[in-house]
């Protein structure tokens, strides 16, 4: 039916736009939440149309119906699974250089949030476009306005202010070993090195609110997070000769409480507790212990009752 | 997580080590201090205190 075939193609063109700017508004909310990340706008915007695109094809080809048309969605997932790839390289070989670490998990957190950030995409495009075919323009706006709003809710994952307090600390040496509230960061032999330290270092303590969030912060990988993080907001005055100044986090084995200290570059408390808080909790490290005790207690009475 | 590897020593009293690392002997603190910060620089390496005296050169 050649008649429809301009219908088709508003219906494409309404799912195309709404999913590209989906991609654009998302992109910027990428990078506040990844400070620090390479920029790559043009591939990603180019990717997001080709996902939208992707998205879009889907309406016409159920309404045709070509059901076999559909199938490629299969296709397109295979390539977006490349992004993931293509991101987790890009670090990993700038990781190399890097003076403070990412570390492997918040690279796997980037790199699959870039990955999921295209289904969002095509899910956007697809919503717009069938709300095009069926209800034409209004009703495309209409839905193009809500599937952004549920990408939104989607990609802000928890940030570690969600699950943490976190309070300023108090640096002090303990012989030649850096303390922050206690917590034994590292030994720092040098003296000229303890006293510029003192003089210039921060540190925070980080509690946290429940069992779940202790565990989260426990894994080395969410606490390198929250160090780079920090590190790239303040800036840091570590450098190759320098390994003492390196941002560090470890955690009070009895409490669970993480001490973070950094040497950075303007001395500005409110500016690291935001930092820190600012950190996305990675899913990687997002464990929920509590939630399996009641689990556990039915194992554990299994286990004890008697014959 | 790497570990570290001690690449040199610097010790006020040359009784207290031994073994395979290259050993540095400094005749005062003030000495023992300037030694190990070159080498920490030269090695891009961090200084440890051992607390008895013994500094070691550490690359993390």
């Amino acid at each position: 039916m050649p008649v429809l075939l301009p219908d088709y193609l508003s219906v494409i063109l309404y799912g195309v736009l709404a999913g590209t700017l989906a991609r654009i508004i998302m992109l910027r909310i990428d990078y506040r939440q990844y400070p620090g990340y390479p920029h790559g706008y043009l591939t990603h915007t180019a990717l997001g149309f080709i996902a939208s695109a992707l998205g879009a094809v889907a309406v016409p080809a159920i309404f045709k119906p070509d059901y076999v048309a559909v199938t490629f969605l299969v296709l397109a997932a295979q390539q977006f699974r490349e992004i993931r790839n293509m991101e987790r390289r890009t670090l990993e070989s700038l990781e190399r250089t890097e003076l403070v670490k990412r570390g492997l998990d918040y690279i796997e957190g980037i790199a699959r949030t870039f990955e999921a950030r295209n289904y969002l995409v095509m899910g956007t495009s697809f919503v717009t476009a069938l709300a095009a075919q069926i209800g034409g323009l209004p009703a495309a706006i209409l839905a193009a306005f809500l599937a952004i709003m549920v990408s939104f809710y989607f990609m802000s994952g928890e940030i570690i202010g969600d699950i943490c307090e976190v309070v300023p600390a108090r640096l002090n040496f303990k012989g030649s070993i850096l303390q922050v509230e206690g917590i034994d960061i590292i030994n720092v032999g040098l003296k000229s090195m303890r006293e510029k330290i003192l003089q210039d270092g921060l540190a925070v303590l980080i509690k946290p609110v429940d069992g779940n969030a202790r565990a989260t912060i426990h894994d080395i990988g969410q606490r390198m997070a929250m160090a780079f993080t920090a590190a790239v907001v303040m800036g840091t005055k570590k450098d190759v000769d320098l390994p003492e100044y390196t941002p560090l986090a470890r955690k009070n084995p009895d409490t669970g409480e993480v001490g973070l200290y950094i040497l950075p570059v303007e001395k500005d408390i409110k500016q690291l507790i935001a930092a820190v808080k600012l950190t996305p909790v990675l899913e990687s490290a997002r464990s929920k212990p509590l939630d399996a005790r009641s689990n556990l207690r039915a194992v554990v009475k299994k286990v004890n009752r008697p014959g | 997580m790497s570990s570290g590897t001690i690449l040199a020593v610097v010790t006020l009293n040359m009784e207290r080590v031994s073994g395979g690392t290259p050993i540095f002997f400094a005749q005062n603190e003030e000495e023992q201090e300037r030694t190990a910060l070159y080498l920490a620089k030269i090695l891009d390496a961090m200084t440890h205190d051992l607390g008895n005296g013994i500094y070691v050169i550490v690359r993390h």
